[in-house]
């Protein structure tokens, strides 16, 4: 029996099972069963993930490392242990390494204020590639604008891959730090980040990795990437909005002056002169999202207990139906084919603009996303003013995606 | 909410064979209307005889409900004086705004947009054209306009 591999029961993973920790995958919308085909711009919390929250407002909730009453220690060492769990997460070597920020773009903010502006001289350059979202080049350019350096941009293809040697064309003395997606939130695209790192390192460049389409998906391991850098955000990994995290090597970490100032970053204040804090304290200044790093704990959890290998095998088949479902539709075309691919499908439909089908789409229940998706410059490149994007989690079917095809479907007949 | 209210024959009709669309050389004005949220983009060019507006052309991409929306715009603002132009605008900002909205008669085909009301996401892709024309003709300089944005 082993001859017919339905993606939605393959060995050891049913995805209606795991569908059931998720409740909101129960609603309707619009009077239709919800297909949620988003996740690339948040993904849903399992109940593992709500209950641990509500359990921390209803039973624990304090200010952390402040007060010497039960509550205050047990939202200590609550929040504490989710930092422990990250550490495991992403095989980072210490707690020192795991910093909690607000997400993605604030961990990238943080290394260009705090890590790149003391260090950069005018005419030094950072490179990054064409396929970033805004978060992976906006604090770019606010580095550059105050320093005098330049940004300098690794060319796509057709494919829109990313190809190693032309990056590292772009490597020179004058290079300070690379930063590259790890996946590519607006095409799906996985980077040689293993190669591109290596690339990096062996010209003594700093390397900053932005995961935050790359943690949802697959198991991610800092020491054997071997970048300086790694961020990414809670709520794209099934965890609580407005928090996320920066890993960042122990040594570069200690090196950098503080992001902001406050409490918690201090050791001792006078007017005079104040003593910061060690790592990781000296970087999350003032009261933390205490609630979100627990949940974002508990999705570490979860995704720890799951069959990852099972969840990958299951995203691949969908984004297997979904290029071919798809791809049968006449006047469709996908934007971003690389070989390599995360789990969703960037298209374009003649004569339907991403809007109006999104808001089609939606009076079928389906979620998906449509517009520029914060990477304007991928965009240009391919000469479009938007797409949509279906990007899909484990606790995706096949079934979703044939209503995601009728879907489309429809929208063309409307507007033909 | 049936999609038939908010893409009505009309709509489909306008965002299909958009009137008014091209350049427009020379104009006496030129905005461009930008829509960060969704990357829309148009240019809208009049010319103006005296008070009046004696022609206008819009170009650019966008949705269907947008491309509809400033068809529509322009074919009922020609040869209209500026502030007739400015109480129409109001009148169509009412009418997908604010469900209390009288059902005015004398918007004719323009009153095919109230169906966006129901979709509040979708009320800046009607109103993008709208707003940019506003501009023009509240500049006492519209040569050099700033661009218009939705945000």
């Amino acid at each position: 029996m082993k001859n017919i591999a339905l993606a939605d029961h393959s060995a050891g993973f049913d995805v209606h099972e795991l569908r059931r920790q998720f409740p909101i995958l129960a609603r309707t919308v619009h009077g239709k069963p919800l297909a949620y085909l988003d996740n690339g711009a948040s993904a849903q919390r399992p109940s593992a993930v709500i209950d641990a929250v509500d359990d921390y407002e209803r039973r624990h909730h304090a200010n952390i490392h402040r007060g010497v009453h039960t509550l205050s220690q047990e939202a200590t060492a609550l929040y504490e242990s989710a930092r422990d769990r990250l550490v495991r997460f992403i095989n980072a070597r210490s707690r020192h390494e795991i910093i909690f920020v607000r997400g993605t773009t604030e961990a990238i903010n943080l290394v260009a204020q705090s890590y790149a502006r003391p260090m950069l001289q005018p005419g030094d350059e950072l490179l990054i590639t064409h396929l970033e979202h805004h978060a992976n080049i906006v604090p770019w350019q606010m580095v550059c604008e105050q320093t005098g350096a330049k940004l300098v941009v690794a060319p796509i293809d057709s494919r829109g891959e990313v190809h190693v040697e032309a990056v590292v064309a772009l490597m020179n003395p004058r290079t300070r730090l690379f930063a590259c997606a790890h996946v590519s939130n607006a095409l799906g695209t996985v980077l040689p980040v293993r190669r591109l790192i290596a690339a990096a390192k062996a010209r003594g460049i700093v390397t900053l990795i932005d995961g935050a389409q790359a943690v949802p998906h697959m198991q991610v391991d800092v020491q054997d990437l071997g970048c300086d850098f790694y961020a990414f955000s809670g709520h794209k990994m099934f965890g609580p909005t407005g928090v996320g995290v920066l890993y960042g090597r122990e040594q570069l970490l200690e090196r950098m002056p503080p992001w902001q100032g406050g409490g918690e970053m201090i050791l001792a204040v006078t007017f005079a002169k104040t003593t910061y804090n060690g790592l990781p304290n000296k970087f999350e200044a003032g009261t933390p999202n205490i609630s979100g790093a627990i949940g974002l704990g508990a999705a570490v959890d979860f995704l720890s207990g799951l069959d990852r290998d099972a969840a990958h095998a299951h995203e691949g088949a969908l984004l297997g139906h979904a290029t071919a479902v798809l791809g049968r539709i006449p006047e469709l075309r996908i934007v971003g084919t690389a070989g390599e691919k995360a789990s969703l499908v960037s298209f374009v439909v003649s004569g339907v603009h991403p809007h109006d089908l999104g808001t089609i789409l939606d009076e079928d229940g389906i979620a998906i996303r449509t517009g520029h998706h914060c990477a304007m410059p991928v965009m240009e490149f391919f000469n479009l003013p938007a797409t949509a994007r279906a990007s899909f989690a484990f606790y995706n079917t096949l079934e979703e995606i044939d209503r995601l095809a009728a879907g489309v479907e429809r929208a063309r007949k409307l507007f033909a | 909410m049936e999609l038939n209210d908010l893409y009505r024959d009309v709509i489909l009709d306008h965002n299909r064979r958009p009137r008014n669309f091209g350049a427009l050389e020379p104009a006496d004005a030129s905005v461009e209307g930008f829509n960060p949220m969704c990357g829309d983009r148009l240019t809208l060019r009049l010319r103006m005889a005296d008070d009046r507006i004696s022609d206008i052309r819009f170009e650019g991409q966008g949705c269907a409900i947008s491309t509809a929306s400033a068809s529509l715009m322009t074919e009922a603002v020609k040869g209209r004086t500026r502030s007739e132009a400015l109480q129409l605008f109001d009148r169509v900002h009412e009418l997908l705004t604010d469900d209390a909205a009288p059902h005015a008669q004398e918007l004719g085909k323009l009153a095919a947009l109230s169906g966006v009301r129901a979709y509040p996401a979708r009320v800046k892709c009607a109103s993008l054209c709208w707003h940019t024309l506003a501009s023009a003709l509240r500049s006492s300089n519209p040569q050099v306009l700033p661009a218009v944005s939705t945000e």
